[in-house]
């Protein structure tokens, strides 16, 4: 295949000139609240980076946003637009609690494999539905999938209220689960080492998203299943004449979407909330859209993205902390932003660099 | 249930299908001119918030009216800019939209307005009241007439009667008029428009300028004339509902509004049926009830109630063939 562009323009000149662009809005934004734009980003630098619990933090936030992006960008590999990941997080955190519930004083070693087991299991079977009703009966994925994140919201509070809440308790979430199941943090394994760090909510979560990329990239790379994945995207009848059973294979990479998205119940509910409350996704679902475009849907890139977007949370909280007119929401706006410049508009600017890119090279230096 | 308690559900039914009628018949013109409508969320919550400001700053209810359809006409333009002129992905921008209008809501009405997020309380004048019909004090004191002329046909304000007017002028619109042959034949077969000689862009462009001013209503019934003011996600999920109604009325005027005023009694009995017991099936729990609208939908889509068939040139960019 001939390309028009150089990898390198392709993507990483085009992404992160879309992303500028979100960055110029965004701080047009950030004038209208009144707030210097240049001092907010260098709060927000300061606060994801500047120090080792501000670091934690990002790479917690950016844990849970690997997961989600892989969630976007495996069925995006089979040609589909996967919105559940919020509803499959539900659902992952919920086998999560039933794990951790069930195996209280049983090593990490035995507990943790199965929990992972159990958030993959619930975010696929929330994403099997779904799948299997856009290959055999045609029903649009991105519809269902927003059903189903209504779904899993109205099953959660059932279940939270109704069924699961500790008794005596007037919030929707469960009891505490047995501090055996508690993944390690990572300023507990610094202390081990002698490393003084401040306390944050990272924890060995982050390697198991680490280790969830990679193995995503083998899987779509260089495995004959990713291959067939690959293929139906790119051309469902051509695949099809290739012997690929097409909807098999769909039902497949959306189901390991709904899987990726489960495992945000490892970082958050095992990792950190050491129970399962009501609302634990917080939006994850969403920021993982935003992260698989900025990540090009690339296993890597999604690392990368999610790292940045692990630091515009980390580094919009201390914003907010520091600004009284500023809250949180600021960086949903920079979500929207870059959804909308590096998604819905990345042919704005990739027509007229490609132009470019083509007089520059046909003029002789 | 007495006749008053009845009369009640039915008014409720009628206050909640305004906004979610509006979104869909903005959403019916976007989706069958082609545009699919997944920014219904993001331009009503846009427009809940213009009108609570301006009516909240000015106290003009009229100047708030046009700010939420201007709102929500410029972002279905954007969606529109994305769509047909860039070509993007039509999913991906209405997401954009919804995801950038919830953070931007609450972080302007906070450095605005200083009240988290929220617009000020708005008097009696600065939004629509209920109307009282002719002939109401007269009535008041009629049996069943009297009742039924004061809480269900009259007693709402002027959005509502327009959401329901909006069923014929809609239908006729697109059944009988050129402009909505066209939008229809845009959504269908782009290419035999753009045979005929008419513009696909500039059709889709006006579909969504339509679209627009429609959800704009929307989001101004929801601040400035069902509530007083905008908060923070006040559209809490109508513009998927709507979304759901759509697709559910099979992308027509009549089955859609139907659809609308059945998500909307749902809606309404289930505030009624908080805790209490029914025969047979005993207490539902809230969340059954709330969550009917996405599984009903869930099912038609699967082909289980009936078959729906989207416009067949939805979500296609339009690329001009030689």
């Amino acid at each position: 295949m001939q390309r028009d562009l150089p990898v390198l323009v392709d993507y990483v000149l085009i992404p992160a000139l879309n992303l500028a662009l979100a960055f110029v809005v965004g701080a047009v934004v950030l004038g209208l609240i009144g707030v210097s734009p240049l001092d907010a980003l260098a709060t927000l630098f300061q606060g994801a980076f500047g120090s080792l619990d501000g670091l934690g933090y990002t790479l917690y936030y950016a844990t849970t946003f690997i997961f989600t992006g892989l969630a976007v960008a495996i069925p995006y590999q089979a040609g589909l637009f996967n919105i559940g990941g919020e509803g499959q997080a539900m659902l992952g955190g919920l086998g999560v609690t039933l794990v951790c519930q069930a195996m209280g004083g049983y090593p990490l070693w035995l507990v943790l494999p199965l929990a992972i087991l159990a958030a993959m299991v619930g975010g696929a079977a929330w994403a099997a539905v779904p799948a299997v009703l856009q290959v055999k009966r045609g029903s649009h994925l991105v519809i269902t999938t927003i059903m189903f994140n209504f779904l899993a919201g109205a099953v959660m509070t059932y279940l939270l209220i109704d069924m699961l809440r500790a008794p005596g308790d007037p919030s929707p979430e469960t009891a505490a689960f047995p501090p055996s199941t508690a993944l390690p943090f990572a300023h507990e394994w610094a202390a081990h080492l002698g490393l003084a760090m401040e306390e944050s909510p990272l924890n060995l979560s982050f390697l198991v998203a680490l280790v969830a990329a990679f193995l995503t990239w083998l899987f779509i790379r260089r495995s004959l299943l990713g291959y067939e994945i690959r293929a139906t995207g790119h051309n469902p009848s051509a695949a099809s004449y290739a012997a690929i059973p097409v909807g098999r294979v769909t039902v497949l990479a959306v189901c390991l979407g709904g899987a990726c998205a489960g495992l945000v119940g490892i970082n958050e509910v095992m990792g950190v909330l050491h129970r399962l409350v009501l609302g634990f996704t917080a939006g994850a679902g969403i920021v993982g859209i935003a992260v698989a475009l900025m990540g090009r849907n690339h296993p890597f890139g999604i690392v990368l993205a999610a790292i940045l977007f692990g630091a515009l949370y980390q580094g919009g909280a201390e914003l907010a902390f520091d600004y009284p007119q500023v809250t949180r929401d600021i960086i949903v706006v920079m979500d929207g932003l870059v959804i909308l410049f590096c998604g819905a508009l990345e042919n704005m600017l990739r027509v007229p660099v490609t132009r470019a890119w083509q007089r520059w090279r046909t003029v002789p230096a | 249930m007495s006749l008053i308690d009845v009369l009640s559900v039915l008014a409720a039914t009628i206050r909640l299908a305004t906004p979610l009628i509006l979104a869909t018949m903005g959403g019916l013109f976007s989706e069958r001119a082609g545009v699919i409508a997944l920014g219904l969320e993001g331009m009503m919550l846009a427009a809940a918030f213009a009108a609570a400001c301006i009516a909240a700053v000015t106290g003009s209810v009229w100047l708030a009216l046009a700010a939420a359809m201007g709102i929500s006409m410029l972002l279905s333009l954007l969606h529109g800019f994305a769509s047909v002129t860039q070509r993007g992905d039509q999913v991906v921008s209405g997401m954009a939209l919804n995801i950038l209008v919830a953070g931007l809501t609450p972080s302007l009405g906070l450095a605005w307005f200083h009240q988290g997020g929220q617009t000020p309380a708005l008097e009696p004048g600065q939004r629509f009241m209920p109307i009282a019909l002719p002939g109401a004090d007269s009535l008041a004191g009629v049996p069943v007439v009297g009742p039924v002329w004061n809480h269900l046909i009259g007693g709402h304000n002027l959005i509502v009667y327009l959401a329901m007017l909006l069923l014929p002028l809609s239908a006729w619109l697109l059944y009988r008029t050129s402009f909505g042959l066209r939008v229809r034949a845009v959504g269908e077969n782009p290419h035999a428009v753009d045979a005929a000689g008419l513009s696909v862009a500039r059709l889709r462009y006006v579909a969504l300028a339509l679209s627009g001013i429609l959800v704009g209503l929307a989001g101004a019934d929801l601040s400035i004339a069902e509530g007083a003011g905008f908060g923070r996600d006040m559209t809490a999920g109508r513009g998927y509902v709507a979304l759901a109604a759509l697709i559910f009325g099979k992308w027509r005027p009549g089955p859609a509004f139907a659809a609308c005023l059945m998500f909307a009694f749902c809606d309404a009995l289930q505030v009624r049926l908080q805790g209490v017991a029914l025969p047979i099936v005993g207490v539902v729990p809230v969340q059954f009830v709330e969550a009917l609208p996405y599984v009903l939908t869930v099912l038609l889509l699967a082909g289980f109630v009936g078959t729906a068939r989207a416009p067949r040139a939805i979500g296609v960019p339009f690329v001009k063939t030689r």
